[in-house]
């Protein structure tokens, strides 16, 4: 795998007194799939922008495999911004073609792509229409193979599942899976973390700004703390408390939510359990991306700036 | 990728595009018909100086000759034809004859539909008046052949004060259709810019065509191209306005008139275009919705609609008009108001050569504006930008 990295370096932008993005990093290594997450305003769309050179940061830099990007590396990134574009009025086939010319592709080349993926993405009977007389659901497809025409050697994409139907959220999985297989860097923003959570390598949340968590998901889900659920009818209320390295629990209808120290002794809890009675379950919960994203976008921002 | 090659790619999807859309369609259909209708009317104009249709009955038939030779020293052409009395009066109710003369040639009467014409009543009184005129110096014993060859060359020469404008309704009607076609050729044209702008900003395709080319190349890439189909759209409306013409024997003026004027009015379209199609463009940028074009571009309509008016309304009736000469060098005008005044042969040389030069700079400096503007605000969505943050920031 060759070093062609996608680096956001320290990215600041503020519009006015609002800031859109503090001193923003991450990277995207060439064969990895990176969701990139937070809530609305986060400043997703302002990085992305900024790396595709249609808005300006007031400072930092944006690098591909070293050297800050230039109008004709951008030319091979593929990207799908967060409002979609696409000319109303002009067809399917002649727009996909002229923005894979305009990308630097042959007229000839431009036509075979142009084929190859509306076929790929189940568009290819509608390529003499008229963008505008496309469902929405189709005209996504279409924005997404005005992303992948010239064969891009990055993939930027912002909200690229939103609008879609099942179907195509699967054909969409799959390609992006398969452009990362390929050795180039894919970085999506999405709000369907469950989604994220299954396809991406990497995951970086953004709040106010700045990037808070960063990493695959696994090691995003190992903190400092394990969390165990204990269902075990009999056990009164309060039968966990005070055990050696419990931070806290939590009683719900017979089940005990127990957070330890990563590090505490589990079988210690589990042989206290077994001592109120029965224990029917006895595991590990690990958080869902969801959670974590929740837990992390609602710490104290001056908290979460230092750590992970 | 080079620039001329990713210029060359934008002019070829608006050409294409526009060429094949319905409102250029219909607006070159309108544009021929406009053209065509002005060939005919000059048909009609010169329609003066065709031949009045004379009849003679056998008995007046000797006075055929000098009714023609009378007309020809007036300015009349005359049609003779010989018929008898009853044929001649049928002839006369059907409009086939304007005049019948009967009688004999010392004593003829003439039959008219209601009235005679002025200009046939002229040919008859001086043909009376020279039979009188005859009569006499045969009477005094001199020959009239030899007084009347002398009479025929007499004239005198006509100094005019200021130069002569010859073919006058011709000039104005080819003034009007000059300045109708430039003026609406570049309203339309100008304002597809403006509105080509805002449908890539509405429809917010202009963030993926700025992120792999620059916007100064996507704006010259979008004038270039519908100037193009303006440019072929006015050249053919020329073409066939001249060639019609000829083809008809509409023009009673010499060819080159029309030809130069037509030449002229494609020239003046091109700068006009130019120049607002820089200037919509760049005010098209500051909004985001269709809707708020008409708003946006309102104040530089008035920089196309203002000279118009006054030269459709002026230069017609008064060519000469100093306040319209003055007028027709100020560069955003030039372009409406000088073809006027070329068509009607009021301006020398020198004035469009001015002209052009004082509107050529005005464009230099306009794509300087333009450009400026264009980048500044194209990629900002939402509330309207104001010209002067759009000009300032970066």
């Amino acid at each position: 795998m060759t070093d062609e990295r996608l680096e956001i370096d320290r990215l600041s932008k503020r519009y006015g007194e609002v800031v859109a993005l503090r001193e923003l990093s991450f990277d995207v290594r060439a064969g990895e799939l990176f969701g990139f997450v937070g809530s609305n305003g986060a400043g997703k769309t302002t990085a992305m922008r900024i790396a595709l050179g249609v808005l300006a940061a007031d400072s930092g830099e944006v690098r591909w495999a070293g050297h800050p990007l230039t109008l004709d590396t951008r030319r091979q990134i593929g990207y799908m911004p967060e409002e979609r574009g696409l000319y109303p009025k002009m067809k399917v086939g002649e727009q996909l073609t002229y923005l894979a010319r305009l990308h630097g592709l042959p007229a000839a080349t431009a036509r075979e792509k142009v084929r190859l993926w509306t076929e790929r993405l189940g568009v290819s009977a509608r390529l003499e229409d008229e963008v505008q007389k496309l469902s929405l659901g189709n005209q996504q497809r279409v924005q997404l193979a005005a992303s992948l025409v010239h064969d891009p050697a990055i993939l930027v994409l912002d909200e690229p599942f939103s609008g879609l139907d099942p179907l195509a959220v699967d054909v969409m999985s799959q390609v992006l899976r398969e452009k990362a297989d390929q050795g180039i860097p894919v970085v999506f923003s999405s709000h369907q973390l469950d989604l994220v959570e299954r396809l991406c390598d990497r995951v970086g949340i953004v709040r106010s700004g700045q990037m808070v968590a960063v990493g695959p998901v696994d090691d995003l889900r190992a903190g400092d703390t394990v969390r165990y659920a204990v269902r075990a009818p009999q056990a009164p209320a309060g039968w966990a408390d005070g055990l050696p390295g419990v931070e806290s629990t939590s009683y719900v209808d017979g089940t005990t939510l127990v957070v330890l120290h990563r590090g505490a002794d589990d079988q210690e809890v589990l042989r206290a359990a077994l001592a109120t009675g029965p224990v029917h379950e006895f595991a590990e919960r690990r958080p869902s991306l969801t959670e974590l994203f929740r837990h992390v976008v609602s710490v104290d921002p001056t908290q979460a700036g230092e750590g992970k | 990728m080079r620039t001329s090659e990713t210029i060359r790619l934008v002019i070829g999807r608006e050409v294409s595009t526009r060429a094949r859309s319905r409102a250029f369609r219909i607006t070159t259909i309108v544009n021929l018909v406009l053209v065509l209708g002005f060939v005919i009317l000059f048909k009609l104009l010169g329609g003066h100086t065709s031949a009045s249709d004379i009849g003679f009955t056998r008995s007046a038939e000797p006075l055929a000759g000098p009714v023609v030779s009378v007309g020809h020293a007036v300015g009349q052409n005359i049609k003779p034809s010989t018929v008898d009395q009853a044929t001649g009066e049928a002839q006369l109710r059907d409009g086939k004859l304007d005049v019948l003369v009967t009688g004999t040639p010392d004593g003829f009467q003439l039959t008219v539909k209601q009235d005679l014409p002025d200009n046939l009543r002229n040919v008859f009184t001086v043909l009376s008046r020279q039979i009188v005129l005859n009569n006499e110096i045969t009477k005094a014993g001199g020959d009239p052949a030899t007084v009347n060859s002398a009479v025929e060359h007499a004239g005198f020469p006509v100094n005019s004060l200021v130069p002569a404008r010859q073919y006058q309704a011709a000039r104005i009607a080819l003034a009007i259709i000059t300045g109708i076609l430039v003026y609406v050729s570049i309203m339309l044209y100008g304002q597809l810019v403006a509105q080509g702008v805002v449908e890539e900003k509405a429809s917010r395709i202009v963030e993926i065509l700025l992120s792999t080319i620059r916007p100064w190349q996507l704006m010259a890439g979008k004038v270039a191209g519908i100037g193009l189909i303006g440019l072929a759209q006015m050249g053919l409306t020329a073409v066939v306005g001249v060639g019609a013409g000829v083809a008809l024997h509409a023009f009673t003026f010499p060819t080159n008139i029309a030809a130069g004027a037509a030449a002229w009015a494609v020239l003046w379209f091109l700068l006009g275009y130019v120049v607002f199609a820089l200037l919509f463009g760049a005010l098209g940028a500051l909004v985001s919705r269709q809707e708020d074009v008409g708003g946006a571009t309102a104040p530089v309509l008035m920089a196309l609609v203002v000279p118009y008016i006054l030269s459709i309304t002026i230069l017609p009736s008064n060519p000469t008009n100093g306040f319209m000469a003055a007028l027709s060098f100020v560069p955003f005008f030039s372009p409406m108001i000088m073809p006027m005044r070329i068509a009607l042969g009021v301006a020398p040389l020198w004035q469009p050569l001015l002209a052009l030069v004082l509107t050529l700079a005005l464009i230099a400096l306009l794509v300087w504006f333009a450009g400026r503007v264009y980048s500044n605000a194209v990629l900002r969505m939402g509330a309207k930008v104001r010209l002067r943050e759009a000009l300032s920031s970066h």
